[in-house]
């Protein structure tokens, strides 16, 4: 038992890093490092351009989307290789931010369902940032239900024609293209009449809405498509096929090993450090210590659950299920920690923005936390997914698995 | 990196489950749990035939000379039996201390015989309420010669020697204490059983009057000792709560897949999925932080202190969220004694209790934390 690297992986470390340190836009890592929950913003320049910037010389080098294969773009590299560099890359990963669900989710998509030709015009400028991809799933009445969707696709010669609404698309704004799932048969049941596509966002009939959140930011969409037109060759996988082409894109998006979580934690504990009660030091008191305690564990329970991971990666094996836990963990406590910072500072905690404790850091993450335990699947479907996946339990009881999708209510109550 | 046990390691971690698969069922435990009988002696034996008793001892002094990684692995699967043997008290308190202070007359007497299954050893620490601290050690020792009373002793009973933990200054500093090696079977002592939470594995009252005793490390370097003793039991007990947590959540998966109730599996309605998820997730935090634990423990890492304290934490509350579910999910069957589940509630919440509560390793956590964050 050790965490030193192999021989190999040393010295790709070592180049590595030497190459970020010559490198990286070392003017904004202060900010970066940060910036440790939901936004990421920049006071004197647009993230975006730095994003890309940043993206486009790292692809240059050969840096970029270490894992994907060459000819697309990307390094060749091993999963371990790819932890590295995460480790290494540091505060400057938050840049990738912008690119997570394109290179993701879009790229591993595209890779195993796209024409070659696609794939060789498609994916190297999605690899090197020059083009931002978005997911185009969710729906009013898809949620955690995802294949209720209601988008519909339908065949018009050489071309399909989109009519619906997709809602929650993280950056439909910024991107230049997106994977959408469809429903092209509402005649059959709802796993079995959905279609997947890719298209450019710059079609006509294509309008982006941003989503005014509860936090009061806007990081999400809503994305109209009125008579859209999407030729056949866009499309990815059989006709009727679409709901194991979306698997992949999902199972895609809960693999990504080694990329941190938040939990509040390192904030938290900075701040009872510093932090004076009535009675003497936060730090010192009991009750704080209890709770803190409490999270130290959680915290430190998933970095070492992510170390296994990643140990099962450099003996070239496939990670056990553990690291399905993260985001269920980490989702709920970072709620709780912003709950409980608020609770330390009295009744001054109501206070938000510039003028409160910390610039209003815990109460930026107690805003946002309700969207962590929601996003990429919400705690209960994560839930849902160990007892199945992991624990070997039975699926939910599905009465609508055989019913014709048109024929499923659309209302809980007249 | 490799932060895993390595195939040795495993393939002695199956070799241990299949050795107590055998004797160590759960009728076996329950000879113990039903008071025929102190300890499973059947069982002892055949540990130390094994080599377990003995995996962490050099071979000079009669052990198998492997080590703490190898005594992890252990500790795991004599968690998931539900062991009713002495093995902590013997193995991770009395055998580490004379490993981390004994002389070498010391060790070469009592080590051998731990390993060989001929000597039972355990810590005599507590006096009543409280967890571990320097004020709370009341026993005094004066010209080799102790008085006063340990309470509650694990394995107390049927010990033959015991680390006792003795004031030998007036004030509550860790300079105060000092520990003291008693041959139990040697006089001065009066012992008595008391009922306690979990049955297979025993607790004592000793009272020590005029009992001789020989120093154990250094004069005034008692607490020092013993907050090193802890740390290490910690990791080495983290493992044994991981591995009946584990097992607590098998035993619920295992009933929510064959129970009917309503017409359909238990396990497929979501309260029950969702309260077994929320036990794997226990489960494998602790794992994780247990498996650090043991790195920090078997590279003596300078990190031991808050590994051991964030491994205790966590898998204490890993093995008691289990133990409990695993009842509820059990429903009335879980609460009757014919059924397991019970055993593994009583041995997570006794070894929640054992080197002191949660909430003092929830303290010392914070404390380590903040004091290596001032450095």
């Amino acid at each position: 038992m050790n965490f030193d690297d192999t021989p190999q992986e040393a010295e790709f470390r070592a180049t590595a890093r030497a190459w970020i340190n010559a490198n990286a836009p070392k003017q904004y890592e202060e900010e970066l490092r940060k910036s440790s929950l939901g936004r990421t913003v920049l006071k004197n320049a647009d993230i975006l351009e730095v994003a890309k910037a940043w993206q486009k010389k790292k692809a240059d080098a050969g840096w970029a989307c270490l894992h994907w294969p060459k000819e697309y773009g990307g390094r060749g590299s091993s999963p371990i290789e790819r932890v590295i560099w995460q480790q290494e890359e540091g505060p400057f990963g938050q840049l990738s931010r912008m690119f997570i669900i394109g290179h993701g989710m879009c790229g591993p998509t595209m890779m195993a369902f796209a024409r070659e030709e696609h794939k060789r015009t498609y994916l190297p400028p999605l690899a090197s940032g020059e083009k931002v991809w978005c997911q185009l799933f969710s729906e009013p009445a898809g949620g955690s239900d995802v294949a209720g969707l209601r988008t519909r696709a339908e065949k018009d010669g050489d071309d399909w024609i989109i009519n619906g609404q997709k809602i929650w698309t993280s950056g439909a704004h910024y991107s230049d293209y997106g994977i959408l799932l469809t429903r092209t048969d509402p005649t059959v049941p709802k796993h079995k009449g959905l279609t997947m596509f890719f298209l450019d966002m710059k079609s006509p009939g294509v309008e982006v809405r941003p989503i005014k959140q509860a936090s009061g930011a806007s990081d999400f969409n809503e994305v109209y498509f009125t008579n859209v037109r999407i030729p056949d060759h866009q499309r990815l996988g059989e006709v009727g096929d679409g709901w194991n082409v979306s698997l992949t894109t999902l199972m895609n998006e809960r693999s990504a090993i080694g990329a941190a979580v938040s939990t509040g934690f390192p904030e938290l504990f900075e701040y009872c450090s510093s932090l004076m009660l009535d009675d003497g030091p936060a730090i010192e008191d009991r009750a704080v210590r209890s709770k803190l305690a409490n999270w130290a564990v959680k915290a430190s329970g998933l970095k070492y659950t992510s170390m296994r991971a990643i140990s099962a990666l450099s003996r070239g094996e496939r990670p056990g299920p553990e690291n399905s836990i993260g985001k269920l963990v980490a989702g709920s406590m970072i709620q709780d920690v912003a709950t409980y910072a608020l609770d330390l500072q009295g009744a001054s905690g109501v206070v938000s923005g510039e003028d409160a404790e910390l610039a209003g850091r815990f109460q930026a993450m107690l805003l946002r936390a309700p969207g962590t335990r929601v996003e990429g699947g919400t705690d209960e479907i994560m839930r849902n997914i160990i007892a199945e996946r992991v624990l070997g339990l039975p699926g939910d009881i599905r009465v609508d698995k055989d019913v014709p999708f048109n024929k499923i209510p659309t209302r809980g109550r007249n | 990196m490799n932060f895993d046990f390595s195939d040795d390691q495993k393939q002695l971690r199956d070799q241990a489950r299949k050795f107590l698969a055998e004797k160590c069922s759960s009728k076996a435990v329950r000879v113990v749990l039903d008071g025929k009988a102190p300890y499973d002696k059947e069982l002892w034996k055949g540990l130390a035939e094994m080599g377990f008793l003995g995996v962490a001892i050099p071979e000079e002094f009669g052990g198998a000379g492997a080590g703490h990684l190898e005594l992890c692995v252990i500790a795991e699967e004599m968690g998931r039996a539900n062991a009713p043997v002495p093995f902590s008290s013997t193995v991770y308190l009395a055998a580490e201390a004379l490993l981390i202070a004994g002389s070498d007359a010391q060790k070469k007497k009592w080590l051998p015989a731990i390993a060989s299954g001929e000597a039972i050893g355990t810590l005599a620490l507590f006096e009543g309420k409280g967890n571990p601290a320097p004020k709370n050690v009341k026993l005094t020792a004066a010209s080799g010669v102790l008085n006063g009373v340990k309470k509650p002793v694990a394995d107390g009973a049927i010990a033959d020697f015991a680390v006792v933990a003795a004031r030998t200054g007036s004030g509550g500093r860790d300079s105060d204490i000092s520990l003291f090696l008693v041959d139990l079977k040697a006089g001065g002592v009066e012992v008595k059983s008391l009922t306690n939470l979990d049955p297979t594995r025993g607790q004592a009252e000793i009272t020590f009057k005029d009992c001789k005793a020989e120093p154990l490390g250094s004069a005034g370097e008692g607490w020092s000792i013993l907050t090193r003793m802890l740390d290490r039991a910690a990791v080495l007990c983290a493992f044994e709560q991981v591995g009946g947590a584990d097992r607590a959540l098998e035993m619920g998966r295992d009933y929510a897949l064959d129970r009917i109730a309503f017409g359909r599996q238990i396990g497929s309605f979501q309260a029950i999925k969702h309260m077994l998820a929320d036990m794997y997730v226990s489960a494998t935090l602790a794992r994780s932080n247990s498996y650090y634990g043991a790195w920090a423990l078997s590279t003596n890492a300078a990190e031991l202190p808050e590994a051991a304290a964030a491994a205790r934490i966590s898998a204490t509350q890993a093995f008691q969220h289990c133990a409990k579910n695993n009842i509820q999910v059990h429903g009335g069957m879980g609460f009757t004694w014919e059924f397991d589940c019970h055993m593994y509630y009583r041995r997570a919440n006794a070894m929640a209790l054992g080197l002191g509560s949660l909430s003092y390793w929830e303290d010392q956590l914070i404390e380590r934390m903040r004091r290596k964050n001032a450095a």
